[in-house]
């Protein structure tokens, strides 16, 4: 790889789309750039399930087209992006790190892709994920690992691993993830960059593999708080495919950015610093909450009295509405089919080979959950809890703008710690996972590194649809703390 | 609360999913484990609270009128189809 090369997927999505403005570069060197980087990287790192060369080169001589008659579509126009490979693309492998949909070409393009592409980003691949976006490290990939670069022994964060991975590494300028209960933040907090969880029903699902639909949202991760912000003005809004998306007006996110942190009041959750957290990570969350202090913020104590069920009410939840989503893989008309004598035997034959044990896990929880007799004692009372924890948060919002904490209890764990207690895994969403249940918005940015190196994010909770007044808050820490170091340890293993 | 093999045999067939003997005994023990864990809801008193049932509450749904669409053309919709017969998705024999 040449000097030029690098120093292009070193650029933030903002800082490619603006050398385009000013015909400095081409998408196409940028786009040549992004897959000559992934080529040299992703054999280490594992980020991508699929890399699409062509169509991205024939994107991107379009955006060239473009910006040559000074038609650029947008400020992303011509730059390189990816998304988790659960964003149903046209004719494009689309597998939800699942075996059970190898194979399956979708025909349409999911509402956030067409946006994006509509906006005039270059998709350059599928990224990898825990399957059917279940799992906190992106181990129950059914197809390969993905490693975090800033240490390969260990996990990327889950379930959007290879959208976290891949912008860390600087394999594209920024991607997209989900996040059900902690999947697009938890990840951004364990390789270091900013991931965005929209209020529940600001982008659409539309073409987006269901996991649990009371709680999945479409998010961005990026580099820096502006592009996140620019990224999220893109995909959100009201979309007629998905009855669930709100008819609210987008904010306009990039006005209000530079605002910074005087006046806000951030609620800090006193159960949320009750031990449980490792010492590094806790350093560097209090590190941010005095950085806002100083910048004028006001830290304001609050309580989550219920915060501590989310775990339980969440595994109730999630497993049952997953048991429903995934009734539909059933070797009939799309994905994987086992050749068995009866209707029923096909049905156990496909969802045998096809599914892994962390989605049987699920599924097997949640029919439990829902079967007769248990409904009242685990489903409903589920859902009364959740009431509870968004009322906790009601009233914090009373005596606070926004809640500020960890987004998880460590920094980035080794790869096969946790895989064997199902349980130990699950406990990694402890602080991401009452956002999802309250339908909040949440983000993580990163806050600095803590004693082996690793990067922590803070996590950033605000009021329904109050996404402008996270980002700007985020930006506020961002400016002050300066931009975290590259990643070094993909670095070494490449050269 | 410990979760029987018995159990774990009938919520499987309830979920069409097939299980080796030991996936049955490893299920049964991670199952119970995670049970355990969600009892906690027990302790807290939820008489008179609404469950959570849409997330965001006088958001929606907002249903969509009820007019014919376009939807996907019926070879686009059998394309990734694992058997078909003309324009049926075609399954094994469900009555012997």
């Amino acid at each position: 790889m040449t000097a030029g090369t690098s120093d292009l997927t070193a650029l933030s999505l903002r800082e490619a789309g603006d050398r385009l403005a000013a015909r400095a570069v081409s998408s196409r060197e940028l786009v040549d750039a992004a897959l000559a980087r992934i080529a040299a990287t992703d054999d280490r790192l594992g980020a991508f399930l699929a890399v699409v060369p062509e169509r991205a080169r024939a994107a991107a001589a379009a955006a060239d087209a473009r910006a040559a008659t000074g038609a650029r579509r947008s400020p992303l126009d011509g730059v390189p992006v990816a998304v988790k490979d659960l964003f149903a693309t046209k004719g494009v492998p689309t597998t939800a790190g699942s075996r059970i949909l190898e194979g399956w070409l979708p025909p349409y393009d999911s509402a956030a892709v067409e946006r994006l592409e509509a906006a005039g980003a270059v998709v350059v691949g599928k990224l990898n994920m825990d399957e059917f976006a279940m799992g906190s490290s992106n181990e129950n990939s059914a197809y390969k690992p993905c490693r975090n670069p800033w240490d390969l022994s260990r996990a990327p964060g889950g379930s959007s691993g290879g959208s976290a991975a891949a912008v860390a590494a600087r394999q594209v300028h920024a991607s997209l993830g989900t996040d059900t209960g902690g999947s697009i933040r938890l990840p951004a907090s364990f390789c270091g960059v900013v991931g965005l969880k929209p209020t529940y029903g600001r982008v659409s699902r539309y073409g987006v593999v269901a996991f649990a639909s009371s709680l999945d949202q479409v998010g961005p991760l990026a580099r820096t708080v502006e592009d996140a912000a620019l990224l999220l003005g893109t995909i959100a809004g009201h979309d007629p495919r998905d009855l669930t998306t709100s008819r609210r007006p987008v904010d306009d996110y990039l006005a209000p950015l530079e605002g910074g942190a005087r006046g806000l009041r951030i609620g800090v959750p006193r159960e949320w610093f009750q031990g449980g957290v490792d010492a590094g990570v806790e350093r560097a969350v209090r590190g941010a909450l005095a950085t806002y202090e100083r910048l004028g913020a006001t830290l304001v104590e609050i309580s989550l009295p219920h915060s501590r069920y989310g775990i339980a009410a969440y595994y109730l939840i999630a497993p049952a509405e997953a048991s429903s989503n995934l009734a539909r893989y059933d070797g009939v008309r799309f994905g994987l089919r086992a050749e068995a004598k009866g209707l029923k035997e096909m049905y156990a034959e496909t969802r045998d080979h096809g599914l892994g044990a962390e989605p049987k896990r699920r599924i097997m929880l949640g029919t439990y959950a829902l079967s007769a007799g248990y409904y009242d004692a685990y489903y409903l009372r589920a859902q009364k809890v959740r009431t509870l924890i968004r009322r906790d948060f009601d009233d914090a919002f009373r005596a606070c703008d926004v809640v500020a904490g960890p987004v998880a209890p460590s920094a980035a764990f080794r790869l096969g710690e946790k895989t064997a207690d199902p349980l130990q895994m699950y406990l990694a969403d402890v602080f991401t996972i009452t956002c999802n249940l309250a339908a909040l918005p949440g983000l993580s940015v990163p806050c600095g590194l803590e004693g082996a190196g690793l990067p922590v994010g803070l996590q950033l909770i605000g009021r329904p649809f109050d996404e402008a007044t996270l980002l700007r808050a985020a930006r506020a820490l961002e400016r002050e703390a300066g931009p975290l170091p590259a990643p070094r340890a993909l670095e070494e293993a490449v050269r | 609360m410990a979760l029987s093999l018995e159990e774990v045999r009938r919520i499987a067939a309830l979920a069409r999913l097939r299980l080796t003997p030991e996936e049955e005994r490893t299920f049964a023990s991670q199952l119970s484990a995670i049970l355990d864990h969600v009892a906690e809801l027990r302790e807290l008193d939820v008489t008179g609270v609404e469950p959570m049932t849409h997330a965001l509450a006088g958001e929606g749904p907002d249903l969509r009128v009820d007019v014919l669409l376009p939807s996907l053309p019926p070879e686009e919709a059998l394309a990734n189809a694992p058997a078909r017969e003309g324009t049926y998705f075609k399954v094994p024999r469900i009555i012997e």
